[in-house]
């Protein structure tokens, strides 16, 4: 990463320029995660007033999906058209891909056809970063298999901060599948960077071995911080203290693969029911990524409570993903 | 100059450094060929004394003074390539193999099955013998245990012995039932030649396509952990214990099976292994465009810069996974302590497609038989190993695992040999590989040791000088 330009110190914003894909968030420093949230901040007031900017016109964002995802590719969708880019959807299970066109070939054509932000997501972990090796344009993960969904961790990100400020110190849990998301991953990073405390927690089938020694081994770039992360698969202990509580959606293949003895047991051992949530700080926020498995990872009760935070992270993911399609490939990034 | 003989032509090398594990030569010296075999090798003088008694006119002998340093050895043994051929040719054939081999100082090489047809029939064994009459190895097939590695019926074994196969293997899937297993190695026994076990517990292992443990936690791909392998080896070795039957162990990747080998063979069971370069060199890490392990630590003390990696470098995603340091650590103690038998390099050629795709799409497999040497010598010249045993385990050992006649130049063996140069840089380029695969993690990279000359039955097959 290049961090001296003309002799001076590069901003935050020319460092994420430079970075011209969004990838993951593994090797974002604090001030570029900061930039993300300021330029959010526009960005919501922008959605706010229903307004419309110009700063991606005439180019052309394709929302690349191997995987279906209603709600990550309108959020992308809006967000790109609120900036003035032209938009258009490839549903890839039901294209060419299908009939076993490689990801390079079908992003070869599409750059050929013009375009220059990719927002891919797709179930194979490393979908993106191929991608990004093959095109010229801008790179946007949109989730890669239990790899990465660095919007949603910029998303979840943002709106800790609304309700909690700064978030040094601060206790998160995030409860559910760890070994097999996505969110936990980059949600890691990033909540790490910032220096909250994370807690996994989760059936011990579903949680990745030592974690806690393989993030503390990769300390936040540009202020050398460690990271912590610790594993804790009794949910009412991981959260004693807790000053937010992200849930994940349970998949119920997992208990077909035999990795849960049953949903029942899941629910609970790990659901988050208002009795538990009482074990956080008063006021905690509970998030979800969606979509939700009422009743199972998270009670209705909670879902819709006074604490759920969760339809305020999906407005926000616009504004969010306006900040990174800006900051990634808008007009002052192209400079 | 590829060196056309006649019969009762002969031909001298003289070689600073003859090194032949086999006989336990290792010091100047020349060696006679005659009609395609050794007829003497050793002390200059004697070898001329011996010339002098053949009374040949001189334009029948071609003397060859190889040049300072460079070394000449048996050919190299592989116990474990995949030529492809017959059904996947866009990824080889058994003359681009061979031709690989010729590059990479190899002269026998141990064809693997899982071919298309499976080499499970007399008519695919014949099928091989004849595609590989011409070609510049020697190409020794290894059939499958069961008919079309469908791990359900044992194969003709009688008849494919006897129609050539020099070991059963179901490679690239293990023997899932144990009592098949069992049976294999029943059945085999009497035939003489080994078992070779791919092990891999394919439930444990499920849709792992790297080894399990940090860099698969942080990229989100699923593990094949260690315990994958030494399961079905430990399950293996009380199959061999209940049998007598001779059993070889495929690619050893993990410090636990390389216990179990060393306890297996403290007990007298009769078992061999081999180990690939890739898995005494290169780490898990290098799936993540981190270049740690051996390889690297023994490159930086050498002073060469290695570029940087890829990540989800589906050129370093093989079966089995690269490992920890400390699976390296263990393998190279087991190859020094001469628990594995072999090193043996899993050639596994893929297309560029085969490659050019997500991670958990991609081929298992690693184009080696021109990069191995080179490779391994890292370790050489950084003292983790001495060079007699790494050629020991690249002729004699192997050879003498499975009762080849090969890996030696002594008197009467086939002139099957290699001269290398241990201090020759060069830079690894795919496109310049003779094998059809390109696939290789070592692309980029600068290495110091390369294959001047492999001769085949006293004949010149590669000489990089042309």
């Amino acid at each position: 990463m290049q961090t001296v330009i003309a002799g001076r110190e590069t901003t935050a914003t020319e460092r994420i320029a430079a970075r011209r894909h969004l990838l993951d968030l593994d090797d974002w420093r604090p001030d570029e995660l900061l930039a993300v949230m300021t330029r959010a901040e526009a960005m919501l007031r922008v959605c706010q007033r229903a307004d419309k900017l110009e700063t991606l016109r005439g180019q052309v964002l394709v929302n690349l999906f191997y995987e279906n995802s209603t709600r990550t590719r309108v959020s992308f969708e809006l967000a790109g058209r609120r900036l003035g880019a032209d938009i258009t959807n490839v549903n890839a299970s039901a294209s060419s891909v299908a009939k076993g066109e490689s990801l390079i070939d079908t992003a070869k054509t599409l750059q050929a056809l013009g375009t220059g932000i990719f927002v891919i997501r797709s179930g194979q972990s490393g979908a993106a970063d191929l991608l990004a090796r093959h095109v010229s344009g801008t790179v946007i993960n949109a989730g890669d298999g239990w790899h990465a969904h660095p919007s949603q961790a910029l998303l979840d990100l943002f709106t800790l901060r609304r309700h909690l400020g700064n978030l040094a110190g601060r206790r998160v849990v995030i409860v559910g599948d760890i070994l097999h998301s996505r969110v936990a991953r980059s949600n890691v990073w990033s909540l790490t960077a910032m220096g909250a405390q994370v807690v996994l927690c989760g059936p011990p089938t579903l949680l990745p071995a030592a974690a806690r020694a393989l993030y503390a081994e990769r300390p936040v770039p540009g202020i050398e911080l460690t990271r912590c992360v610790t594993v804790e698969s009794c949910l009412e202990r991981a959260l004693a203290g807790a000053d937010a509580v992200m849930v994940l959606r349970l998949q119920r293949e997992r208990q077909q693969a035999g990795l849960l003895p049953s949903l029942r047991e899941y629910t609970a051992r790990w659901g988050l029911t208002p009795e538990r949530l009482r074990l956080a700080r008063p006021g905690a926020p509970v998030l979800h990524p969606g979509p939700m498995n009422e009743g199972v990872e998270i009670d209705a009760a909670v879902a819709h409570g006074a604490a759920s935070v969760i339809e305020e992270q999906v407005s926000n993911g616009v504004a969010v993903r306006m900040a990174v399609l800006d900051l990634l490939a808008g007009k002052e990034a192209r400079a | 100059m590829q060196h056309h003989l006649l019969p009762g032509d002969a031909v001298v090398l003289h070689a600073e450094r003859i090194l032949d594990p086999s006989q336990r030569l290792d010091g100047p010296g020349a060696a006679l060929l005659l009609d395609g075999r050794i007829a003497a090798i050793g002390e200059r003088e004697a070898v001329e004394r011996r010339l002098a008694e053949l009374h040949l006119p001189p334009e029948r002998l071609r003397t060859i003074r190889l040049a300072e340093r460079e070394i000449l050895a048996p050919g190299f043994v592989d116990l474990h390539t995949h030529l492809r051929e017959p059904g996947f040719e866009a990824k080889e054939t058994i003359a681009s193999g061979a031709a690989a081999a010729a590059h990479g100082g190899f002269t026998t090489l141990c064809c693997m099955p899982n071919t298309q047809p499976v080499l499970d029939s007399r008519a695919a064994l014949e099928y091989v013998r004849s595609a590989a009459r011409d070609v510049p190895a020697r190409v020794r097939p290894i059939a499958a245990i069961t008919k079309g590695e469908s791990g359900l019926e044992l194969s003709e074994m009688a008849e494919l012995v006897e129609t050539g196969a020099v070991a059963f293997s179901d490679d690239g899937r293990p023997v899932h039932s144990s009592r098949l297993m069992r049976l294999a190695l029943t059945y085999a026994a009497p035939l003489g030649v080994p078992v070779v076990e791919h092990c891999q517990d394919e439930e444990l292992v499920g849709a792992g396509v790297m080894n399990e443990g940090h860099i698969a936690t942080l990229l989100g791909l699923p593990g094949w952990p260690a315990a994958g392998e030494d399961v079905m080896l430990a399950r293996d070795l009380a199959l061999v214990r209940l049998t007598g039957a001779r059993y070889h162990a495929a690619h050893l990747s993990t410090a636990g099976a390389v216990e179990l080998i060393r306890q297996a063979k403290r007990e007298g069971l009769p078992v061999t292994a081999e180990v690939t370069p890739h898995h005494l060199l290169l780490t898990e890490s290098w799936v993540a465009g981190e270049r740690t392990g051996p390889l690297a630590e023994a490159l930086a003390e050498m002073g060469v810069a290695l570029p940087a990696g890829e990540r989800y470098d589906t050129a370093a995603k093989v079966n089995p996974p690269l490992r920890t340091a400390a699976d390296c650590a263990a393998l190279l103690a087991g190859l020094r302590d001469g628990t594995i038998d072999a090193i043996a390099t899993d050639h596994a050629p893929h297309t560029w497609q085969d490659k050019a795709c997500e991670f958990g799409e991609a081929a298992f497999g690693i184009s080696g038989l021109e990069t191995a040497l080179a490779a391994l010598l890292a370790l050489v010249h950084t003292q983790r190993l001495d060079l007699a045993t790494l050629i020991a385990a690249l002729t004699a050992r192997p050879a003498a695992a499975w009762g080849l006649d090969a890996g030696t130049l002594a008197p009467g063996a086939s002139a099957d040999l290699v001269v290398f140069a241990p201090d020759e840089t060069w830079t690894v380029d795919p496109e310049q590989f003779a094998s059809r695969g390109k696939n290789t993690p070592l692309a980029g990279i600068t290495l110091r040791g390369r294959v001047r000359q492999t001769w085949l039955g006293g004949a010149s097959v590669y000489d990089a000088a042309e």
